[in-house]
């Protein structure tokens, strides 16, 4: 027994080591919630895809250097119901004197970044983003359950006359006979497609509107409406701010 | 699809007032801001309202004209901040939405009625 629980504590431990190393994005962040696509005139006239990002999430913990290892801000999106908010949960909000949130995710950052922030503050738009920046824009896709490979792979299929029969949406051969004798993995087949973590890169910030907390992003952003997204300076451009 | 009232009042922002009324079937010139690098200049598109795409901010209507016997047809975004004005020149009498059949006359034939004729 006491062997079994002491194991646990190292692997424990092993786990909270990797999170504190772990390389992610840590550039100045949101939470926000994709209301949709439209467009925008710009300056020259011209006129901008873009998509619609609400803001407006509040923090309501921290995680800091020396009490956890790392430093992350704690913020919660949209308000959660009574009735899905078990006593654990509502007691974890309490402490922070917060309303529980429906959503909760730790954006990971800098010690300076998270310590400009209160608890209970909404994150500003203005103040985190810059119009013109480059960020990148993390959400679920949509799922499409059980596909096949032409919608999944974009597979050709079969030929559709010539006698084919029930063969006409298949994906072909999976291998060869004796060499290998198998079928090698990470093979395309029909399977799960979709509700998949997809990060759209250097996206352009084209306006903020701080005052109703909305984020226009040209481009489309991963998931579909009303979906939870993650807003970060772009990693693959240094932030995505100009110097 | 049913737009977001969050949507919708973005959208509002980016609609242009003082547009005149003009249907299909109107003779219309559009006064085109164009940008050559540093310089802007203006210039003018006559021509019928082929067709008219009534949505929001995305509206749009497509003018066609014939020049030196060749058909030209633009399609301007009617809340374009590019376009400084449209004058209705004069109104025509159509029975389509849709003036596509255009396209295939020539000359005379080509021609719409103009609603003071009667």
């Amino acid at each position: 027994m006491r062997t079994r629980d002491r194991a646990c504590c190292a692997q424990k431990s092993h786990i909270k080591e990797r999170i504190r190393n772990i390389v992610v994005n840590k550039f100045p962040g949101i939470l926000g919630k994709k209301i949709g696509m439209t467009q925008i005139f710009d300056e020259k006239g011209e006129v901008l895809r873009c998509t619609v990002v609400q803001g407006g999430c509040v923090v309501v913990g921290k995680r800091t250097q020396e009490k956890d290892g790392y430093s992350a801000l704690i913020v919660g999106l949209g308000e959660r119901k009574e009735k899905h908010t078990n006593k654990a949960v509502a007691g974890a909000f309490k402490k922070a004197n917060q309303t529980p949130k429906r959503v909760v995710r730790e954006l990971r950052g800098t010690a300076e970044w998270v310590a400009k922030f209160e608890v209970g503050q909404a994150l500003p738009l203005g103040d985190i983003f810059s119009e013109g920046q480059f960020v990148d824009a993390q959400g679920t896709s949509r799922g499409r359950g059980f596909t096949g490979v032409v919608r999944r792979w974009s597979f050709a299929g079969g030929v559709q006359t010539h006698g084919t029969h029930e063969y006409r949406r298949h994906g072909g051969s999976i291998g060869t006979n004796m060499t290998p004798g198998r079928t090698l993995p990470g093979l395309k087949m029909p399977g799960h497609y979709g509700a998949e973590t997809v990060t759209a890169h250097n996206l352009k910030v084209s306006k903020i509107l701080a005052d109703e907390h909305l984020l226009l992003i040209e481009g489309a952003v991963p998931g579909p409406r009303n979906g939870i997204v993650l807003i970060r300076g772009a990693v693959k451009k240094n932030g995505g701010v100009k110097k | 699809m049913l737009s977001s009232p969050v949507i919708a009042k973005l959208e509002a922002t980016q609609l242009r007032d003082k547009l005149p009324e003009f249907r299909v079937g109107d003779t219309v010139r559009v006064h085109y801001k164009i940008i050559e690098g540093e310089k802007e200049r203006v210039q003018v598109f006559q021509g019928v309202v082929l067709k008219r795409h009534r949505a929001g901010v995305r509206s749009s209507f497509t003018v066609r004209k014939v020049s030196f016997n060749v058909g030209v047809e633009r399609v301007f975004l009617l809340h374009s901040p590019r376009i400084e004005k449209i004058e209705v020149v004069s109104r025509g009498v159509v029975r389509k939405a849709r003036l596509f059949y255009l396209r295939d006359l020539a000359g005379k034939a080509a021609r719409v009625r103009d609603a003071k004729d009667g």
